[in-house]
């Protein structure tokens, strides 16, 4: 089955210069260097890393806010570089949305839930105020909230419902891709299956393409097709979420997954350590960014960057030492 | 379909948020006592003020030749016709306090309308666009907080010309800057929250951001520092009109007044007196009210 391909993203770059201070040195942060994935409609991709590995700039890349340093991105086939005028951007605009983590302020407290949710359509199209309140009403009962909730303010309602409230906000264009900043990690376990599980239905339904960010592996493991692991910018391996999960290649992912908790006493796993701190991305290490911390390291990781290639495995890896045949 | 509609409307009729809101407000403001007070006399003020020309016994420009400096009718030498006594051309004093509220009450509106939008507008502005236009308008507003809002105001007024209206702007200009930091550091504060980001990538344009979606949530220091200026305003204004500078005679400004009524202060008390206490008490009544208004419009200070 070949699905429609909604986002295309060719070596994403993107850079925040730095200005020096008084005492310190301007420099230049690599917080995304080469990002290439795609995505089919219907189909999620997880996007996986710790803290600072440019989950959240991948995130404000695709949904326009800001533009990339070089790469090309495609969105439903129309490059996001040429199209520069304001129909065209309009067009973009209304096929990503997205979702954040923090239910508690993304929702604008001064604001209706019904004038939060009627916003998008208010600014995008031409329907009229009835229209635009039955287009709500509809939403809203799709993504389990009650019809009163529509006379009521943010600050009424819980962590869960919010997040069903910004849910129903990022679909309310009909997009075609959602980008779902860690969208459960603020909510409690119970009400994070609840979520995901609406999640799933509504991408059944609407046919959507979901980015998924998190660095919760067990809720990556439940809801993605596809998994990319990024490490300071750059994605380290990028396969089906089967291949991943059952036989990770990169060292990288392997310690990532070592870490995961898992709710079954008897089970021995080895677990990996990994030492040290992220590095700065200011001053990235040289050859394989991961080189201080691998536990396969050679002198070549530490001269020589790697490239996502094709590993043996059968999907992509960016590793010496896999390419290598070296075991730790 | 029907029956939903029906349960729509019937809960809209059991929660009306601006009632609940208003409900809440009040709890939080009554618990504070001087502000009750404070609003009640300001009510009164401006009820007054209203009022003015059914309540008050004589003209406020009305000279009676025969009844000059007469004391408060309580006094020895009092008149009945003249309750609180007369000035030194006899004029009524009570009549002219009555009219006097109308011009405070004025002075204070204008400022404080002019000093928000204007202050408002500048403020959002530089913390939504930042960079150059930030830079530039935020040191002119420093330049205007380094200079003495009194001195400010009274050269102002000199290269303006003396009278109320030109008081009242030059009030609104040294005011400003008060409201422009206030209004830059909620913006820049309120800028970076998530539900600014999704109304952007809704494709809210720049003007819809400023004024709809950050606005709102800056409002309740503005609200604030705006019912405290308003006491100063009336101050201000009473300050150009003592030195000469604000409202000219015989219009019965309190400053005004108070100017006029100087040379008196030993032999005639009640002259002085009176405006003196209503300034007093004005600006008193409004400082409580925003004190209590602060209470229960700042989120920070919010119990519960």
């Amino acid at each position: 089955m070949t699905a429609e391909t909604v986002l295309e993203a060719r070596d994403l770059h993107r850079f925040y210069e730095v200005k020096g201070g008084m005492f310190s040195q301007g420099g230049t942060v690599k917080a995304l260097s080469g990002a290439t994935f795609n995505l089919e409609a219907g189909k999620t991709l997880a996007v996986v890393g710790e803290s600072g590995c440019g989950k959240s700039t991948l995130a404000r890349l695709v949904t326009l806010i800001e533009n990339p340093t070089s790469g090309a991105l495609k969105l439903g086939g129309m490059d996001v570089a040429t199209a520069t005028s304001a129909e065209d951007r309009r067009t973009l605009r209304q096929m990503v949305q997205i979702v954040f983590q923090d239910p508690y302020g993304s929702l604008n407290p001064r604001q209706k839930i019904g004038a939060i949710l009627e916003e998008p359509l208010k600014i995008n199209t031409s329907m009229s105020a009835p229209e635009r309140k039955q287009a709500v009403m509809d939403m809203m009962a799709r993504v389990g909230l009650r019809p009163e909730a529509y006379y009521r303010y943010p600050h009424m309602f819980s962590g869960g419902q919010r997040q069903r409230i910004a849910i129903a906000r990022a679909l309310m264009l009909k997009p075609k891709i959602v980008i779902l900043d860690e969208p459960v990690s603020a909510l409690d376990v119970s009400i994070q299956a609840q979520v995901l599980n609406l999640l799933t239905d509504l991408q059944q339904e609407m046919n959507l393409a979901y980015l998924f960010i998190s660095h919760d592996l067990s809720v990556v493991r439940h809801i993605a097709d596809e998994v990319m692991v990024m490490y300071l910018g750059r994605p380290v391996e990028y396969g089906t979420r089967d291949q991943i999960f059952s036989d990770p290649q990169h060292p990288y992912t392997r310690a990532l997954l070592s870490a995961t908790p898992m709710a079954d006493p008897n089970k021995k796993r080895e677990r990996i350590k990994l030492i040290g701190e992220l590095p700065s991305p200011l001053s990235p290490p040289s050859g394989c960014a991961f080189h201080p911390r691998c536990p396969l390291v050679n002198d070549r990781c530490k001269s020589e960057g790697p490239v996502l290639h094709h590993a043996t495995s059968g999907w992509d890896v960016s590793c010496h030492a896999v390419e290598e045949g070296r075991k730790g | 379909m029907s029956e939903l509609q029906a349960e729509v409307q019937n809960s809209t009729q059991q929660i009306s948020p601006l009632r609940q809101q208003l409900k809440e407000f009040w709890f939080y403001f009554s618990e504070n006592k001087g502000a009750v007070v404070g609003l009640f006399f300001f009510l009164f003020i401006v009820l007054v003020a209203i009022l003015a020309d059914v309540i008050s016994p004589h003209a406020p420009i009305e000279q009676y030749r025969e009844f000059i400096l007469i004391p408060p009718a309580w006094q020895e030498g009092g008149n009945w016709s003249f309750i609180l006594g007369t000035d030194a051309v006899g004029r009524d004093m009570l009549s002219r306090l009555i009219h006097g509220s109308r011009y405070s009450l004025y002075t204070g509106c204008i400022v404080i309308a002019v000093t928000l939008t204007i202050g408002v507008s500048l403020g959002l502005s530089a913390g939504f666009f930042r960079g150059w236009w930030e830079v530039i308008l935020m040191r002119i507003m420093d330049i205007i907080l380094a200079v003495p809002s009194l001195l400010m105001a009274l050269v102002l007024v000199a290269v303006l010309g003396p009278g109320l209206e030109n008081a009242m702007i030059a009030i609104s200009v040294t005011y400003l800057p008060h409201y422009v930091r206030l209004s830059r550091a909620s913006a820049v504060a309120e800028n970076a929250r998530d539900y600014v980001t999704a109304s952007r990538v809704a494709g809210a344009g720049k003007l819809r951001l400023m004024f709809i979606t950050i606005l709102p949530n800056c409002m309740a220091p503005l609200i604030v520092q705006a019912t405290l200026s308003f006491s100063s305003a009336i101050l201000d204004a009473a300050a150009l009109g003592f030195l000469g500078m604000g409202a000219q005679p015989p219009t019965p400004e309190w400053g005004t007044m108070l100017a006029e009524a100087r040379e008196f202060i030993t032999s005639a008390w009640w002259v002085v007196t009176f405006p003196g206490l209503a300034i007093l008490l004005t600006v008193l009544a409004i400082n409580l009210m925003g004190d209590g208004l602060r209470d229960a419009l700042d989120p920070k200070m919010k119990r519960s």
